[in-house]
């Protein structure tokens, strides 16, 4: 294939690209995106292999056959619950593939140097010939490109495995504050800039090796001090990191499908994060610096008792019913109870109650997580409904359901400005006219804040694990 | 233990404060139930029925109240029956607490310990055993049914063949338990119905059950009906002057009243005057629920249904949950049920009167020889819900220059972001080769496309999203693939195994993306 025809191959790739992330405005465009971008990334593997100067076929062939049995089990494999730590773990991947493919650029480029000044230049094959023919300032910006590709992609690599172990429940989900943690932090990116600077004046490859080995442990210190409610912002952030890595490394070998791509990556995980760091009314700085969660604040005290239900209860305020509103949390996912929650929607459903679910933007730890869940257990998609669509309908609703759900329910928010969650948008639940909460304890949730809202005259605590407490429910409701 | 209830010996009271249903529940928290022959009879549970229900009937009152441990009865207990206490029983009952201080002597003297039923504290908890709320629920559908028996036309409107019937216009004053009772009964049968009450927080609630809210032109501070236990309070003499004037404004068009308005403790507020009576048409129907306490009708006579010169009728009942027996002891036998159920923590029959609960300390009157009356103020706070604070309304014009303010500020960030954007563009392009420039144009212009795409994306799927960029970004594959075929050992095994990874997250992200997918389905 010609040069020409690669080129052209990757922009159809490109368009592929944009048009599979386009298609997800919607659930039955969505289907077919996805074979967009299958198609794209077929058509720019196919094209990059038949670039002239590629070599090394059988093992192409080889490396693409077993990651793709690798990936076809894992996807396979994998519950949807875990879908979280799939996604970072996913990301550790990309991560480590742009620290390998920065540090081959800087031994290609050295092989390239040292077959210029030999007057070998036509030997060459590759990447390491198009480096060949460029001009000095060109090859510092390439290593500052590389530089940064590698940075990115170290911390992207310990950052996602980190994430990958505290949302596997590995590792220990509370934020862990090292003292000095921020100095910590800022020394060893001085330090990293310091040995790109010396790897700018000529200094070897053992400066860039040191670079991913420190923003190695820089990713892992970011991360292991964020805790585990703010988990959603951070794969969004690794998903961004993920992206642009790739664009540093599209830079670097100057392929346009690799800039193109990695900053469509990029931008999506960045508004991710931030429409998170929205529905917590939390500046994204705060989050990354992370810390919080596990403090405990000196909000105001909350007064009263709080009551509890059993199963019957519930079941006859359900049965007396018109509207009910779900309102799910991590805590289903935890108890695995979304095919519980599934059963009794259909249940109420049939007797021509009109269930919805409300589902706040950082439910769960990935952001649309509760929506796939609902989604696998088969739960209609068209009542599933976004904070904004039915905050409204809270006063006019029977029945509200919190399964769950802690934080993102929790009054305090907008009556208590000493909370240290005042100000985050969250469901209100309380406006209804009965609400059940169910719970595994008394216990606070992950951030530690006390929630009024158990408190209320109209709140009834249905204690137990949450999918025991569905089955439980579920033959009462005839 | 053994649960005791006797016959009512009030004259006209049909209630009876245990019924076979309740029994078998006090039975299951470990009480011994028995009961005086005939006591249920009037209200409809023949001695049979308690016996089926394993309750024991005893012949005569005074051996019913030597046996039981606990008595539970309806009214207030008459001099007869004080006789009859003694240390250690436990009686529930009316008790009028207020009023009946010879009632609480005998008990003290006697060392009975008394539960007052109308003192149970107004807090959510407490809301089961309420029975003052359960009867004047009652009081107040009754007196709608009342007002129809004596009213001579249809609550509701109708268009017949013989030709058109107006609907009846009911107004209800006072939305307490009974108003509200009352408004939904009249709602419910079709009648217009108009409410009013000098708690204004509650209109939201008479609107709710689809009455109008009466409201007044008058500008004063209310006290918060929820500072007084949810019941209201006195009101100024302006206020009063505003609200009899909206009376006499209604009287002419209203068919029924049914008046509810009391205030704990005093002689029922006059509310509807003499010459509101006179302007209403004759056939209309006035039903006072505070006759007990003088009435807010001044020509109400208690207990009697009176008919006035111009044809009103003023029905000045004063028992209509006895009128509705059955249902009534249903309902008080719950309350009373409930009661026992949280004297009885350990559900073993075993009555444990525990002075430190709020609802119980709350509406014990005697206790261990001792007067408790009255009791300390509850620790929670009451029921009534605050009203909602106004929100501010912005007229247009504030509302034009805000969001023009809000505009001209956005407007402002962008041109500064783009700015220094630009400038920081410019200087990028003063230093950096051709070369780097065009792949930088490539570079910014995915990033604008990347965020406009983005932002289209719906919530729901964002994890597909977030999956499916995952796949994306192993795009860094090409820059494997164009290493691989390099002459450096080092450099081929890191491509292959950089090559390896990517196609782990392509072949996975993809996979996983339309599995996801797949599942979303519209109902």
């Amino acid at each position: 294939m010609s040069i020409g025809f690669v080129t052209a191959a990757y922009v159809v790739a490109a368009i592929l690209f944009i048009l599979a992330l386009g298609g997800l405005s919607n659930m039955e465009k969505a289907k077919r995106a996805i074979w967009y971008g299958i198609i794209g990334m077929a058509l720019a593997v196919t094209a990059t292999i038949g670039t002239p100067g590629v070599g090394a076929y059988w093992l192409i062939a080889l490396m693409i056959a077993i990651g793709g049995v690798g990936g076809w089990f894992v996807a396979n494999k994998v519950q949807m619950t875990q879908m979280p730590e799939l996604v970072a773990g996913f990301h550790s991947l990309v991560g480590l593939a742009a620290v390998f493919i920065g540090v081959n650029a800087d031994l290609e480029m050295h092989a390239a140097i040292a077959a210029k000044q030999a007057g070998t230049v036509d030997q060459l094959a590759g990447f390491a010939a198009t480096i060949a023919h460029k001009s000095a300032v060109e090859l510092s910006i390439l290593k500052v490109e590389l530089f940064l590709g590698i940075l990115i992609g170290a911390i992207t690599f310990t950052g996602s495995i980190v994430a990958y172990g505290k949302l596997a429940g590995k590792l220990s989900s509370a934020a862990l504050t090292l003292p000095f943690r921020h100095q910590i932090n800022l020394a060893a990116f001085v330090l990293c800039f310091a040995l790109g600077w010396l790897y700018l004046s000529g200094a070897g490859l053992w400066t860039m090796l040191l670079v991913a080995v420190v923003s190695g442990a820089i990713g892992w210190h970011l991360i292991m001090a964020i805790g585990g409610a703010d988990m959603p912002v951070v794969v969004s952030m690794l998903n961004s990191y993920s992206g642009w890595a790739a664009a540093a490394i599209g830079f670097t070998l100057g392929n346009d499908l690799l800039i193109v791509t990695g900053a469509l990556v990029g931008s999506s995980g960045a508004i991710l994060s931030y429409i998170m760091c929205k529905g917590m009314n939390r500046s994204f700085v705060s989050v990354i610096l992370g810390g919080w969660g596990g403090e405990t604040q000196s909000a105001a005290a909350v007064e009263g008792e709080m009551i509890a239900i059993d199963a019957d209860g519930v079941a006859s305020a359900l049965m007396d019913a018109d509207s009910v509103i779900i309102v799910p949390g991590y805590g289903m996912a935890v108890a695995q109870a979304q095919n519980a929650v599934s059963e009794l929607t259909r249940k109420l459903r049939d007797k021509g109650k009109r269930v919805r679910f409300a589902i706040h933007p950082v439910a769960g730890r990935l952001p649309g997580h509760m929506n796939v869940l609902l989604a696998e257990a088969k739960v209609p998609y068209d009542i599933v409904l976004e904070m904004d669509e039915i905050n409204d309908d809270f006063p006019s609703t029977d029945v509200v359901i919190v399964i769950g759900a802690n934080d993102i329910v929790n009054p305090a928010a907008q009556d208590d400005p000493g909370s240290p969650i005042a100000g985050m948008p969250v469901l209100e639940v309380w406006k209804a006219r009965t609400v059940f909460v169910s719970k595994r304890g008394r216990g606070t949730g992950y951030s530690g804040i006390e929630n009024p809202l158990f408190f209320k005259d109209n709140t009834r605590m249905f204690y137990g694990d949450a999918k025991a407490s569905l089955d439980q429910l579920l033959p009462l409701i005839q | 233990m053994i649960v005791g209830t006797p016959k009512e010996v009030a004259a006209g009271e049909a209630r009876v404060a245990m019924t076979p249903d309740s029994a078998g529940l006090l039975q299951k928290l470990g009480y011994e139930c028995i009961i005086q022959a005939g006591a249920g009879e009037a209200a409809g549970f023949s001695d049979a029925a308690y016996k089926a229900a394993g309750v024991t009937v005893i012949k005569t009152a005074a051996d019913l109240w030597k046996k039981a441990d606990v008595v539970a009865k309806v009214r207030q207990p008459e001099k007869a029956e004080l006789k009859h206490l003694r240390k250690g029983l436990t009686l529930i009952s009316f008790f009028n607490p207020a009023g009946n201080a010879e009632g609480m002597e005998a008990a003290k003297a006697a060392g009975a310990n008394v539960i007052a039923m109308e003192m149970v504290p107004r807090i959510s908890r407490a809301q089961k055993m309420d029975a003052l709320s359960s009867m004047a629920n009652i009081a107040g559908y009754r007196a709608v049914i009342e007002a129809g028996n004596n009213f001579g036309r249809f609550f509701t409107g109708q268009v017949t063949a013989a030709g058109k019937v107006p609907p009846a216009k009911v107004l209800v004053v006072g939305a307490g338990v009974a108003g509200l009772a009352a408004i939904g009964t009249s709602t419910s049968l079709g009648a217009i119905t108009y409410a009013f009450d000098v708690r204004p927080e509650v209109a939201e609630q008479v609107e709710s059950m689809g009455a109008q809210f009466v409201y007044l032109d008058f500008e004063e501070e209310q006290q918060d009906g929820a500072a007084t236990g949810g019941y209201a309070s006195v009101s100024s003499p302006e206020f009063r002057e505003a609200q009899l004037a909206k009376f006499r404004e209604l009287a002419p068009d209203m068919d029924i009243v049914i008046t509810t308005a009391l205030i704990p403790n005093r002689e029922a507020p006059e509310l509807w005057t003499e010459d509101m009576v006179k302007a209403m048409k004759p056939g209309s129907v006035i039903v006072d629920l505070a006759a007990e306490k003088g009435g807010n009708c001044k020509l109400t006579v208690k207990d009697e249904k009176i008919v006035t010169d111009n044809g009103v009728t003023i029905v000045g009942y004063t028992d209509f949950p006895s009128r509705m027996a059955a249902q009534a002891s249903s309902l008080y036998a719950n309350n009373i049920r409930h009661m026992m159920t949280d004297l009885t923590p350990g559900k073993d029959g075993k009555l444990v009167h525990d002075m430190e609960d709020d609802v119980i300390r709350g509406s014990t009157v005697t206790f261990d020889g001792e007067i408790t009356f009255p009791p300390p103020p509850p620790k929670v706070a009451a029921i009534a819900a605050k009203p909602k604070k106004k929100e501010v309304q912005e007229t247009p014009e504030e509302k034009a220059a805000r969001e023009a303010a809000e505009l001209k500020r956005s407007l402002n960030q962008t041109a500064i972001m783009l700015a220094v954007g630009g400038v920081l563009c410019l200087l990028v392009g003063t230093v950096a080769p051709q070369s780097f420039m065009q792949h930088f144009i490539v570079f910014v212009l995915s990033v604008f496309v990347g965020f406009h795409v983005i932002w289209g994306v719906a919530h729901a799927l964002h994890t597909p999203l977030m999956a499916i960029t995952n796949a994306i970004s192993s795009i860094i594959i090409v820059g494997a693939l164009l290493q691989v075929g390099s002459s450096g050992l080092t450099v081929v095994i890191l491509a292959a195994l950089s090559i390896l990874m990517a196609s782990v997250n392509i072949f996975g992200g993809f996979l996983v993306t339309r599995r996801m997918l797949a599942m979303f389905q519209r109902s």
